[in-house]
């Protein structure tokens, strides 16, 4: 008896031994406390997207995990019209949509961060397009853009402003336009809550200053507000890039892609060629092409948007 | 409804494949052989199914209904999921490669010749089934068959018809639709001049805007590829096809090229289209609604049956459902039962009834269903699995066909062309090259 207590006990003090060890130890310590958030990202993010750049180097499809190819499912692509129109309206999306979310978004802080009655029901209100699930506003916009129902061209007939509806997703431009109206919609209130966080942060002693000086509206604007809100906007300009760049369902509920490919995406595209085609590898590569834009988009971000000298109100 | 013994159902299901087979409409000769099927179901056996979310409201209720009496019957508890028909089949493609989920699921089209070697081989069912009941109709050998063997049960198809509104035509200075092509024009160009026009989608709707593009490139004589899977679409008959599609697409309603597959529904109902392809699901919804203005309106609706062109053939394309089993399924002899359960005939016309015929049987013995003749409006849809062709016409169904339907290759390139943004030839061009890469890879 005296013997195994005797054991229990020196396997105890071996166990407190380790933990003053671990303890004593910052290095030890702060991979420790890093292991759980190591390890969600290993699982839910990297096996993905290692998984994802596997298949895509594969000839994958439904129910079979097919043979290493090397890049051949991206030579096709290339050889691919629908593919480069994808790059193409991908692109044209997410810059126009991008710029328009900032405008709107940083006019729309500005606006909230003024004193005005109701301001906390006010910026609730603000955030319902974001809040309302992406599918809900898709199918409102469906109906909005509808070529025989549309609220729209039913009120601008009724003004007698044009004759015949417009023909909002049936024009392969006027699809363009209007998904990305659409996108817009839903994205402001995102980058307007982001960048009016940002804006309570600037001390007004600088905005005082200013006046004090004599610096016009555009000044304060040009030299305090956006320097002291470009880290803000760099997070918030990454974020909004990467959602629109990546967007889904709203194209899926308003045109699945068409009309003749004018709105198909890059994920789309590659969601339509891996699931309803089949072509696993294909739609691998084709999501796995999409990397290097939004790398680029990152780094603009970061390298760019975070300047120390833009952020000090100077130029390069 | 008058009580079906076994030994009286067995009588008409012979009787039916000796005429049908005479007749040379129905396949599976051998199928014949074998009359009956007992699968036992597993002990402690409890089945998921999922399946594409009813279109018309009879369809759930007496699936359902079916369902419970199968479960009252045998003890084995199933359960059964909906989702909207093009849902289901991502759900099946991960099922598929995750190898768990559902042990059964209605598919659409060709989705079971993506992943055969996952799929459960139920030849002894369908033999047993057409061999009942006179035989499976021939599309359904392309969409279930693979290697011989039977990877799926044939559930039937959502016939795609003409949908009209009779009062319209007449006005237009027509009695019935056309039988010819160039008829079928003309009554589309007098409907679009009495301003009641044709809607037909022409957006990426997976099933409207297959449906009519391809019957009418298969019209012509036209085809993706020929029986050894070359690609022959750039063709005269493909041009011929999209010369007249084009003079089709300029008698429809403005804004169909942004139509998706519940738009046609909507502006039939509504009163802007008198003509559209679709199920009989537009007819179901006007017939069952309360509103006065609605019930007139399903008096004034007719359907009928596409136009025949210069292949001299009905060449229609439908919606259809394939019911498979996951190899997976820890219960697959309650499976088959099920299935079996579900398609004998003492269940399958009830549903077929209370559905108003949404689903066309696959099985040559149900065209007797009285339910045909009751409502001779709905007698366009009865031989639809019967005169149908398979989306990879005339090769073999398999991940290209797939890919070609997935990419709305056809629907895109009638689109280019009715839409005069290239010319017919162009668009030929473009969409051959377009599945030769995909036959190719």
């Amino acid at each position: 008896m005296a013997v195994v207590s005797e054991a229990l006990e020196r396997r105890g003090a071996g166990w407190r031994r380790l933990g003053a060890i671990v303890a004593d130890s910052r290095d030890l310590l702060g991979w420790l406390f890093m292991l759980p958030a190591a390890a969600l990202l290993l699982v839910f993010l990297l096996y993905p997207l290692g998984l994802g750049l596997w298949l895509g180097l594969t000839n994958a499809t439904l129910g079979d995990p097919g043979e290493f190819i090397g890049l051949d499912n991206f030579w096709t692509l290339f050889s691919d019209d629908v593919y480069w129109l994808s790059v193409f309206n991908t692109i044209f999306y997410t810059v126009v949509a991008s710029v328009a979310k900032f405008m709107l978004g940083l006019w729309l802080a500005m606006l909230l961060n003024e004193h005005m009655p109701f301001k906390a029901f006010i910026r609730a209100i603000v955030l319902l397009p974001w809040i309302v699930p992406t599918v809900l506003s898709a199918i409102a916009f469906w109906w909005i853009y509808d070529s025989q129902f549309s609220i729209i061209s039913w009120a601008l007939r009724h003004m007698g402003l044009i004759k015949n509806n417009i023909d909002f997703l049936g024009d392969p431009w006027n699809a363009r336009i209007s998904v990305i109206i659409a996108n817009v919609w839903r994205g402001i209130p995102f980058v307007a809550i982001s960048l009016l966080a940002g804006l309570q942060t600037i001390p007004s002693s600088l905005y005082e200053a200013a006046v004090l000086d004599g610096a016009t509206g555009w000044q304060k604007f040009r030299f305090i507000t956006l320097p002291m809100l470009t880290p803000i906007i760099a997070v918030v300009m990454t974020f909004s890039v990467l959602f629109t760049f990546t967007d889904f369902q709203l194209i899926y509920v308003l045109t699945r892609g068409g009309p003749i490919n004018a709105t198909h995406l890059m994920a789309t595209l590659a969601f339509q060629r891996a699931i309803p085609g089949g072509q696993l590898g294909q739609g691998a590569a084709l999501a796995s092409s999409m990397i290097p834009f939004l790398v680029a988009s990152v780094m603009f971000s970061y390298f760019g948007l975070q300047r120390r000298k833009w952020q000090q109100g100077g130029r390069d | 409804m008058t009580e079906i013994t076994r030994r009286d159902a067995i009588k008409l299901g012979a009787a039916a494949a000796v005429t049908a087979g005479a007749s040379g409409l129905i396949r599976s000769p051998g199928a014949l052989a074998q009359t009956s099927f007992a699968p036992k179901p597993e002990a402690g056996a409890s089945l998921k199914v999922l399946r594409w979310k009813r279109f018309v409201q009879g369809d759930e209720d007496v699936w359902t209904a079916n369902t419970k009496k199968y479960t009252d019957t045998t003890g084995v508890a199933v359960r059964v999921d909906s989702e909207n028909w093009e849902d289901v089949r991502p759900k099946a493609a991960v099922a598929a490669n995750v190898g768990s989920g559902p042990d059964i699921i209605i598919t659409t089209n060709d989705d079971a010749q993506k992943f055969p070697n996952k799929l459960l081989d139920v030849s002894d069912l369908a033999d047993y089934l057409g061999g009942k009941y006179g035989g499976w109709y021939p599309v359904c050998d392309r969409y279930s068959k693979r290697d011989g063997k039977w990877i799926g049960i044939p559930m039937g198809c959502a016939g795609n018809a003409l949908v009209y509104r009779k009062s319209h035509i007449q006005k237009a200075g027509f009695e019935e639709i056309p039988k010819d092509l160039a008829g079928y024009l003309k009554m589309c160009q007098g409907l679009k001049k009495n301003g009641t026009p044709a809607g037909f989608a022409l957006g990426h709707a997976t099933g409207d805007a297959n449906c009519w593009t391809h019957w009418c490139l298969w019209a012509h004589g036209g085809k993706m590829v020929d029986d050894q899977n070359h690609v022959v679409l750039d063709s005269p008959e493909t041009i011929a096809a999209l010369e007249y599609g084009k003079q089709l697409y300029a008698t429809y309603i403005e804004g169909t090229l942004s139509w998706l597959d519940p738009s046609n529904n909507k502006a039939f109902l509504t009163g802007d289209i008198s003509l559209t392809s679709n199920g009989i699901s537009i007819y179901y919804a006007a017939k069952t609604s309360d509103d006065p203005a609605m019930k007139a309106m399903a008096e004034d609706i007719y359907h009928a049956n596409f136009p025949i062109g210069p292949v001299g053939v009905p060449t229609e394309q439908n919606l259809f459902f394939n019911m498979i089993i996951f190899k997976y399924s820890k219960f697959p002899n309650a499976a088959k039962d099920y299935l079996r359960f579900m398609m004998e005939k003492e269940q399958y016309l009830p549903w077929q009834t209370a559905s108003i015929g949404y689903t066309a049987h696959p099985l040559a013995a149900y065209a007797d269903n009285p339910f045909w003749t009751q409502d001779p409006k709905s007698l366009p849809y009865r031989d639809a699995v019967k005169v149908m062709r398979d989306n990879g016409y005339s090769g073999t169904l398999g991940a290209e066909s797939a890919q070609c339907m997935a990419d709305f290759l056809i629907v895109d390139m009638f689109a280019k062309a009715c839409t005069g943004s290239v010319t017919p030839a162009e668009a030929a061009k473009t969409a051959h090259e377009q599945a030769k890469r995909i036959y190719k890879a």
